[in-house]
């Protein structure tokens, strides 16, 4: 029996590592959307006037208040509902990626905070533009320091993925499910699952841990932990 | 030293309160070109909130800003930004940007402010840097230099926009007692090269020795104005004599040059 | 909009549903709490070998999704003997898991204890269960006392995975009728307030405790 089961994970591998590639692609167009939307989100919540600080307020509020699980479903019928087609792989994506936006925009907005004052004021008395100020000088420091958040947030993104499964999206839960209803080796494929999502994790994890070393500012980074 | 008839600087009834305080209250001065105004008083007096105030990183509650008989229109954000140009601050905490090297430091206001060519700007960087005998750290990042390095960074960074005023908030208190001396010689030099300056330190015998007017605050108000010579003379009298007497009695005065 | 559509059948099931989800998450938090107490001191104060497990078992369980977990409790025991109900399997999935990450925050906090304040205590004459029990774990609970309640908030969130193994709490009911009738927005418009309100709540309390016990000028970072 442990060698039949041995046998069918070997068979059915194929099938699932080309889920994780689907998986992959899943968390890393989320992850773009949430910094692509998250940054915007971020400096309004700093530097905005009373509404727009409430608007993000509640962005936030909302997608960190609500399950990934009934986000899924909420905007399946959203998108029935406006008649955009409803393909599975972008659904989880739009879903996964407006949820990391309201999570990373809190990564980056605590890096600002976290900022001393005089950065912005130094460039304000050099007499940068405010927006000129926000480019050169107080994201590409803030956006540094959010990269051990980052590495948070795609482990956290990698394991919500694999809900996406309940739409039908053809990525490692998917397959694997596929596959164990057919064969009931259940523990194997999960047990096997379970490894390659860890793996991922570990590779992903790694490369964040090479990104942050390659961006370190020499002499910095021990002040600011 | 060349003093024109026209003051560079005008400062007139700046007034500035925080939740219900008053902070500064109703200060003037002019600024002649070429010199060098040194602001006293105790902690807590209100200079450094009158240097932020002069170039509005704190905006004003009242007050009018002249910089060569033009008024700042405080209110229009172009004109700000033209004007803190033109006008070069010194912090006595430094505010290097900290991802940048010193030579990245000296050239972005330049490149983003001045519209330099990448080329130009660090070419004026390194030039800068020399001359505040830093050629060689042009490289470094802030974290990697000393405290007295990083201000002298900071006063090239300052020197590099060609400012016609430079505002100098107590540049040598955040260093150790042996990193003052450089820092001071390089105003010094500034001073002697014709640069208009006000300064907010602690450091008497500077003062005695450079300043062309000494200002004494206390409590928001400006109440003591002079010649070193009058106001620091033994007998004299002055707040400021008192003020610098208990200094020397705490041990506090700065290091002779 | 159909008011009875949601009065006379929406809101009973959810609500059904929704005593169902609070009996995942109150014995899941209390439970997973005291199990990542338990695991968090095992992995400060234990032996070479009890902290390898300790610290494994949270590797394990923090790198793999909760999904598969489930999957693994209700589907794949039974191919080894082991047979739970849904309702127990989620419980049992929920407990391992947030034990997992509750003991993380367990760990952060003791280790942040100065040992300085150890050595006070003893100086002061103080046996080390006094120490333990008057000076680390009064502070130590204030440090985990953030991460811990995040933890219980999310909880909360995903204690809706429960669906997968076909438990029906609150996100089974709302999926029921959703199906039934195809009116998946407003079904879980209405689903997602009440996971809203329920994390709110949670917040609130959350932050109502940790000012409560905040001690002046003592950060909690």
């Amino acid at each position: 029996m442990c060698m039949n089961s041995l046998i069918t994970v070997w068979n059915a591998l194929p099938f699932i590592l080309g889920g994780s590639l689907v998986t992959i692609a899943n968390v890393c167009v989320a992850l773009g959307i949430g910094l692509a939307l998250g940054v915007p989100l971020a400096v309004g919540q700093c530097y905005g006037g009373p509404v727009v600080r409430r608007l993000v307020g509640l962005y936030v509020w909302f997608f960190r208040g609500v399950p990934i699980l009934v986000l899924l479903f909420l905007f399946f019928g959203l998108f029935v509902w406006i008649g955009l087609p409803v393909e599975p792989f972008m659904l989880s994506c739009v879903v996964l990626g407006l949820t990391s936006t309201a999570y990373q925009s809190q990564i980056f907005r605590g890096a600002i905070q976290s900022l001393p004052q005089g950065q912005l004021k130094a460039a304000r008395a050099l007499g940068m533009r405010d927006a000129v100020a926000l480019r050169c000088i107080i994201l590409p420091q803030a956006l540094r320091l959010s990269i051990p958040g980052w590495a948070n947030e795609f482990s956290i993104l990698l394991k919500d993925s694999a809900i996406c499964y309940v739409l039908g999206t053809q990525e490692i839960m998917a397959r694997t499910n596929f596959v164990a209803a057919r064969t009931h080796e259940h523990l194997a494929l999960f047990a096997a699952a379970g490894l390659l999502y860890f793996l991922i994790t570990l590779a992903g994890l790694h490369l964040l841990k090479r990104l942050e070393l390659k961006m370190q500012i020499p002499g910095y980074s021990a002040g600011m932990e | 030293m060349t003093q024109s008839v026209e003051p560079v600087l005008r400062v007139r009834g700046i007034s500035k309160s925080l939740s219900g305080k008053a902070i500064l209250k109703d200060c003037s001065m002019d600024v002649a070109r070429g010199e060098l105004k040194v602001l006293i008083g105790p902690s807590g007096a209100g200079k450094s909130t009158l240097l932020q105030c002069i170039n509005c990183l704190i905006p004003p509650d009242a007050g009018e800003i002249w910089l060569e008989n033009e008024k700042l229109a405080m209110h229009d954000r172009t004109s700000l930004c033209a004007f803190r140009a033109q006008v070069g601050m010194i912090f006595q905490d430094f505010n290097l940007f900290d991802h940048m090297t010193a030579e990245e430091n000296v050239a972005i206001a330049l490149r983003k402010v001045r519209g330099m060519s990448a080329h130009d700007a660090h070419r004026r960087a390194q030039e800068e840097l020399g001359r505040v005998g830093l050629g060689r750290r042009a490289s470094l990042y802030p974290a990697q230099l000393s405290g007295g390095q990083k201000q002298r960074v900071a006063i090239a960074r300052a020197l590099a926009m060609d400012p016609k005023v430079i505002l100098l908030d107590e540049p040598t208190s955040a260093l150790d007692p042996e990193l003052v001396g450089e820092v001071l010689a390089v105003i010094r030099d500034l001073s002697r090269g014709g640069m208009t300056m006000i300064m907010a330190t602690h450091q008497m015998d500077f003062a005695r020795a450079l300043a062309h007017e000494i200002l004494f605050m206390e409590r928001g108000v400006i109440i003591e104005r002079g010649t070193p010579a009058a106001l620091l003379a033994p007998g004299a009298g002055t707040r400021t004599q008192a003020f610098c007497t208990s200094l020397l009695d705490m041990g506090g005065a700065g290091e002779p040059l | 909009m159909d008011i009875p559509f949601f009065t006379q059948e929406v809101l009973p099931a959810l609500n059904r549903g929704l005593l169902v989800s609070l009996e995942l998450i109150v014995p899941a938090a209390i439970l997973g709490f005291a199990g990542g107490v338990l695991l968090g001191v095992l992995r400060v104060f234990g032996g070479p070998l009890t902290r390898r497990l300790g610290n494994t078992y949270v590797g394990v369980l923090r790198g793999v999704p909760l999904a598969v977990q489930l999957m693994m409790v209700y589907y794949a025991l039974p191919s080894i003997g082991i047979y739970f109900e849904p309702y127990g399997a989620a419980l049992l999935s929920f407990i391992l898991c947030s034990a997992a990450y509750h003991s993380e925050y367990i760990r952060g906090a003791l280790l942040s204890i100065r040992q300085g304040q150890v050595r006070a205590a003893q100086a002061l004459g103080m046996s080390m269960f006094q120490t333990v029990l008057w000076i680390i774990v009064p502070q130590a609970a204030r440090r985990a006392l953030p991460g811990c309640g995040n933890e219980i908030v999310y909880l909360i969130k995903y204690s809706s995975l429960a669906y997968l193994v076909t438990c029906m709490e609150l996100m089974g009911e709302g999926k029921v009728i959703a199906s039934n009738t195809f009116r998946y927005m407003e079904v879980f418009l209405v689903v997602g307030a009440y996971y809203l309100i329920m994390v709110t709540l949670a917040s609130w309390l959350l932050r109502w405790l940790e000012r409560r016990f905040a001690i002046p000028g003592f950060g909690t970072h």
